[in-house]
């Protein structure tokens, strides 16, 4: 029966692809493990008039380029540093390696920075995934991450300062925003992996705690290309405002599909918490007008340490590119870096956590002045709810001064009421 | 009801882009016994061949002409991934007949290798094509909008399978390709050229991915790995329909296509992947055939 084992050939060869496409999206969620509060030395200086530091991010994979811009923004800060004089008397020299979109390969090459390559500190990750990934080697080799990207809250690693926003100074003030606004019926859309579950699960005690409704959520697979089942349920549950938490590719085909039925923002307004301006780029202006984005920096935030980064960064690496949110807080993590180091006068970690954990750590960032809060490692910074304009930059309707970082919502009393915890 | 006419026209749109991946996967497997692994990266390709086109018409024709691009990318897909799909064939899938599991882990290299170099030329991160600005928008027939991308894509799909339909039963050549299907030893007895009728057929197979390709391009952004969302579904829509038959291969989409929209309307993604995955292993274990079968009098049957 020939045919019948090619049928069945068939199906395995089927079931062998779908595991790929899903191998693609599986996140390794480790366990923290056991937090060595115990912080020690892990690395000397490389030589008498250098200091070596490690960046990784993913050079290869699906989330290279968002992490290539980061890497570049740190480049930049690099650079400027050594230009300047260098942190103490010293010149930086980085040392890259390629974390491949895989948590596992962060895991592998932040233990080869650390104890092979001996640098002082790691900036890098992207995806909360790979910064669990890294979290465990950094608290056992007592070394120190710098993660640039905003996320999920629920944590406070004494080996990580964490430069983007807590959720509380990027999704919390963005709910009471919208509420503010009058909208009353959300709809939470979001990919399936850890920080849109988080965040929806944030969202939601939120908006039940003011008395309002959230008439649907959905999760699309990671490598979902047809949103038209999603749509249609959006379409039934006639939400005043879409909470956008999709990543990745994802964004592309869900405005295509809505603007193919001639959705816009008057329709069905959006509130994305990973659409900076990179993404508008990739999806189109012209489909995004209109919509709102929360973030805590735009490339068109005024002031003149910003028009500085924006033209450095344009000279450095091309016209065509722009600035976001995520380039900016890695930009500002190698400059708090050196504050850190110089306030504690030497570069090991112990010195350096004990210079940040006493308070003060300051940078005149493009976003506005940012502040290490010595108890949880995240930045005071201020939040901006802004909206797409037709030239593809988003322009702020609304800032706040700056917001003291919340990680564990410990402050809000619904927060604490719904019991909202990590997921691992 | 509008509920109802919306998520079957859902349906039927994604089925129709299942039907042009698996017509392609059908006859090959049909013809030779291969399982081509690669089948989804033609589509990729298709859909790549849409974006430079795209960018061809920005750079050198005026605005006035910009729209047509689509036009000029449709052959221009089919092409480009039925001469790919021609070399792919002449040097590596000829050289692996009747060794089914070689075959299977060469075309799955051959997807990996393919995968790696759209993301060396095109980058990592998805490109965007914009669709002609007359497909913009849909229309609206009491509380439902058809959009003109997926209604386009629905008409130019059924253009393909009436072409199959009539390269494969009423061309000299599609008798020639039938008759091989059903005993290749008697066929080349008669005279017929069989390894030249695998070629050809598993090109058209592979352009008419590239077109499903220059479609899903309309729907959303385009990264090395779109082929693997869509071939999943094409190879379920294979094994239901059953091998070698046009008909086995439309119904076989059609019922994965709308059972996915169905069952994702009424639960949430995931889980409509799972029963959808669980309703042909059900239906499998009744019907291991699958819905079609060719009758056949050669002996290994």
């Amino acid at each position: 029966m020939r045919k019948l084992e090619l049928t069945k050939a068939a199906a395995l060869a089927a079931a062998a692809a779908m595991m790929m496409s899903l191998s693609g999206c599986g996140g390794g969620s480790s366990d923290g493990g056991s937090a060595s509060s115990e912080v020690t030395t892990a690395a000397a200086s490389a030589g008498d008039d250098t200091v070596k530091v490690g960046l990784l991010h993913s050079l290869t994979g699906s989330m290279a380029i968002s992490e290539k811009a980061v890497s570049d923004a740190e480049k930049l800060a690099i650079s400027e540093i050594n230009a300047a004089g260098g942190v103490l008397g010293k010149q930086i020299v980085f040392v890259e390696e390629d974390g491949a979109s895989e948590p596992s390969t962060f895991a592998t090459k932040a233990e080869k920075l650390i104890d092979g390559e001996k640098v002082t500190t790691i900036f890098g990750c992207w995806t909360s995934s790979s910064r669990k990934a890294v979290k465990p080697i950094v608290e056992d080799y007592g070394s120190l991450l710098w993660y640039p990207v905003q996320y999920e809250g629920m944590e406070a690693s004494p080996n990580i300062v964490y430069t983007g926003a807590a959720p509380n100074q990027q999704i919390v003030p963005a709910i009471e925003y919208l509420i503010d606004k009058g909208y009353k019926k959300f709809f939470l859309l979001g990919s399936d992996y850890v920080f849109p579950r988080t965040a929806n699960m944030i969202i939601n005690a939120q908006v039940k705690a003011a008395g309002l409704e959230v008439v649907g959520e959905e999760y699309a697979d990671m490598d979902q290309t047809d949103f038209a089942a999603i749509i249609s349920k959006i379409e039934a549950a006639q939400p005043d405002v879409i909470i956008n938490t999709l990543n990745g590719t994802g964004n592309v085909s869900f405005f295509k599909q809505m603007s193919e039925k001639n959705y816009t923002s008057k329709e069905y307004m959006t509130m994305s918490f990973s659409i900076a301006e990179e993404e508008v780029a990739t999806i189109g202006a012209n489909i995004l007008q209109g919509h709102m984005v929360s973030w805590n920096y735009y490339q068109t935030t005024p002031g003149s340490v910003n028009e500085a980064f924006v033209s450095a960064y344009k000279a450095a690496y091309g016209e065509n590119r722009v600035t976001s949110d995520p380039a900016e807080a890695a930009y500002d993590a190698v400059y708090l870096w050196k504050a850190a180091c110089e306030k504690a006068g030497a570069f090991d970690t112990a010195s350096v956590v004990a210079a940040i954990e006493a308070g003060g750590i300051s940078f005149d960032a493009p976003e506005g002045t940012v502040t290490i809060q010595g108890d949880n490692h995240h930045l005071v910074k201020p939040v901006r709810i802004g909206e797409v304009g037709a030239d593809g930059l988003i322009n702020e309707v609304y800032a706040t001064d700056p917001v003291a970082p919340d990680p564990y919502l410990a402050t809000y009393d619904w927060a604490v009421a719904a019991g909202i915890q990590p997921l691992e | 009801m509008e509920q109802l006419i919306n998520t079957l026209f859902n349906g039927i749109s994604l089925s129709s882009i299942i039907l042009l991946t698996s017509i392609g996967l059908a006859i090959t497997f049909g013809l030779m016994k291969v399982i081509n692994m690669a089948h989804g990266e033609f589509l990729m390709i298709g859909a790549y061949m849409t974006f430079v086109m795209q960018q061809i018409f920005v750079k050198f024709f005026p605005e006035s002409v910009r729209d047509i691009y689509y036009f000029a990318a449709i052959p221009f897909a089919f092409l480009v991934t039925f001469l790919l799909g021609s070399l792919l064939e002449r040097f590596v899938i000829s050289r692996l007949y009747g060794r089914e599991i070689d075959s299977l882990l060469a075309t799955y290299g051959i997807s990996l290798i393919l995968q790696q170099a759209a993301r060396s030329i095109f980058g990592t991160q998805g490109v965007n094509v914009n669709a002609p600005s007359f497909l913009n928008g849909g229309i609206t027939i009491g509380g439902c909008t058809f959009s003109y991308n997926r209604l386009f894509i629905i008409f130019m799909v059924a253009l393909c399978l009436f072409l199959v339909w009539l390269i494969m039963y009423k061309s000299n050549f599609g008798k020639q390709m039938r008759a091989v299907m059903q005993n290749r030893t008697m066929a080349q007895c008669m005279g017929i050229n069989s390894r030249r009728v695998d070629n050809i057929t598993f090109s058209i197979g592979s352009g008419l991915a590239g077109i499903a390709g220059c479609s899903v391009a309309l729907l959303g952004s385009i990264d090395s790995t779109v082929g693997q969302s869509y071939i999943v579904n094409s190879f379920m829509a294979v094994v239901l329909g059953g091998v070698g038959k046009l008909l086995g291969t439309v119904i076989g989409s059609t019922i994965i296509g709308s059972a996915s929209i169905f069952t994702e309307h009424y639960t949430s993604s995931t889980i409509a992947k799972a029963i959808v995955l669980l309703i042909v292993i059900v239906f499998l274990q009744k019907r291991p055939q699958g819905l079609f079968v060719i009758k056949s009098r050669s002996l290994d049957e």
